[in-house]
């Protein structure tokens, strides 16, 4: 049942091309790359976007596969919740992502896809971000009583408190983090971690007239 | 029980025989004597410590906790191939009736008032082997925000199996070396 669209750009493309057509807004952006489609939404139009893609017989995205949060610290708005769907009628893949950041709440699609709920719990947890209209949006990963959101970029690794039994007291006690092995990174080669970030082998990645070239 | 003696320190005569036969196999003297005593009296002269002791190394009951995938080498330990049974080894669902507990894996910030709480459940003499890089220091999660940095932070631990994560023999032997322990210590009070 191919289009003609289809036909001509591939169904990834025709998929991207249908969504932005019927879901027009200012950040509304698509990537169709490696045959996988990823398309930023506006938060406005995300629960209408997400009640078409699961109902339209075109599309019949019935499984939500994961919600994932990132954090972007530089930019204004930080969070991007990034939403993976699933349509196994027609074996497609499909990549929507909003962007927010701590204060405004994404809305909730728990109402489309009750799976929802515990990703949304895990996303609130991890980075904080608030959903809104979401029945239940309590932690879901982290220890009781735990404060700070982990997985944000400026949440220290090793936390700010940590655990020990207490013989006084018959219990698990609280205590701030005093680490008795200071930490220590010993990964100089990662792009991140190591000096320049050049790669054993990379030079020899150069051109002869001394350019940059290799794999972009 | 009359000639039972208590106290004291020391093995007895026949236990301190020297060992020419291979590691493992038993000492065929120390075998032969054991075996005439019984046969010529009818019963062995043993101290009570030495017999609790033997008693207690000889059926360690592992409080099933595994927490992370040391815990699958664990279950290798158990089952057919290596099979602990044969040390009398037999996992427990209750903490009330085991003896030891393997801590098998990752310990949580969240899952550290829990694996105390299953320790104090334990009836004395109960004894702990951490399992594993993580259970031992933290291992990998050294530097984690939700990781106990060593589960000795939390219960005392007898014996320290390393690994990441220890083979199913190097369970076996971190067992082994418990009951060497037991019998080392040869104290009924613990």
């Amino acid at each position: 049942m191919a289009t003609d669209v289809e036909e001509a750009v591939g169904p990834a493309a025709a998929l991207l091309q249908t969504l932005q057509e019927r879901f027009p807004c200012p950040i509304a952006e698509g990537v169709a790359a490696l045959g996988e489609v990823t398309l930023t939404l506006d938060v406005a139009v995300l629960l209408e976007a997400v009640r078409f893609l699961r109902d339209d017989p075109a599309m019949l995205f019935k499984v939500l596969v994961d919600i994932c949060g990132v954090d972007y610290p530089d930019r204004e708005q930080r969070f991007e919740v990034v939403y993976h769907l699933l349509s196994l009628k027609h074996n497609r893949r499909l990549r929507l992502k909003v962007v927010t950041d701590e204060m405004t709440p994404v809305p909730s699609i728990v109402g489309v896809y009750s799976s929802a709920g515990w990703f949304e719990r895990e996303a609130w947890d991890m980075y904080g971000i608030l959903f809104a209209d979401n029945p239940d949006l309590r932690r879901i990963l982290t220890d009781y009583g735990f404060e700070g959101h982990p997985l944000r970029k400026d949440f220290p690794l090793t936390g700010f408190v940590e655990v020990r039994y207490d013989d006084e007291q018959k219990r698990v006690v609280y205590e701030p983090v005093k680490l008795r092995q200071d930490f220590r990174s010993w990964d100089f080669l990662s792009p991140w971690e190591g000096e320049g970030g050049l790669l054993p082998g990379d030079e020899k990645a150069k051109l002869p007239d001394g350019g940059a070239g290799g794999a972009p | 029980m009359g000639m039972i003696e208590s106290g004291g320190s020391g093995e007895p005569k026949s236990l301190a025989l020297s060992r020419t036969t291979p590691p493992g196999a038993p000492d065929p003297a120390f075998f032969n004597d054991l075996q005439g005593e019984v046969d010529n009296k009818g019963f062995i002269v043993t101290k009570m410590n030495d017999l609790v002791s033997w008693a207690r190394s000889g059926s360690l009951w592992p409080m099933t906790f595994g927490l992370a995938c040391c815990a699958v080498e664990m279950m290798h330990a158990a089952a057919a191939r290596y099979d602990m049974d044969r040390y009398g080894v037999v996992f427990r669902p209750s903490p009330r009736s085991a003896d030891v507990m393997i801590v098998a894996g990752t310990l949580c910030n969240k899952m550290a008032p829990a694996l105390r709480k299953v320790y104090d459940q334990m009836a004395e003499p109960r004894y702990v082997i951490s399992m594993g890089s993580c259970a031992n220091g933290g291992g990998y999660y050294h530097y984690s925000y939700s990781v106990v940095r060593g589960c000795d932070r939390v219960v005392p631990i007898d014996v320290y199996v390393p690994g990441c994560p220890p083979t199913a023999e190097a369970l076996i032997y971190g067992v082994l070396m418990l009951q060497r322990k037991i019998r080392r210590t040869g104290t009924i009070d613990r």
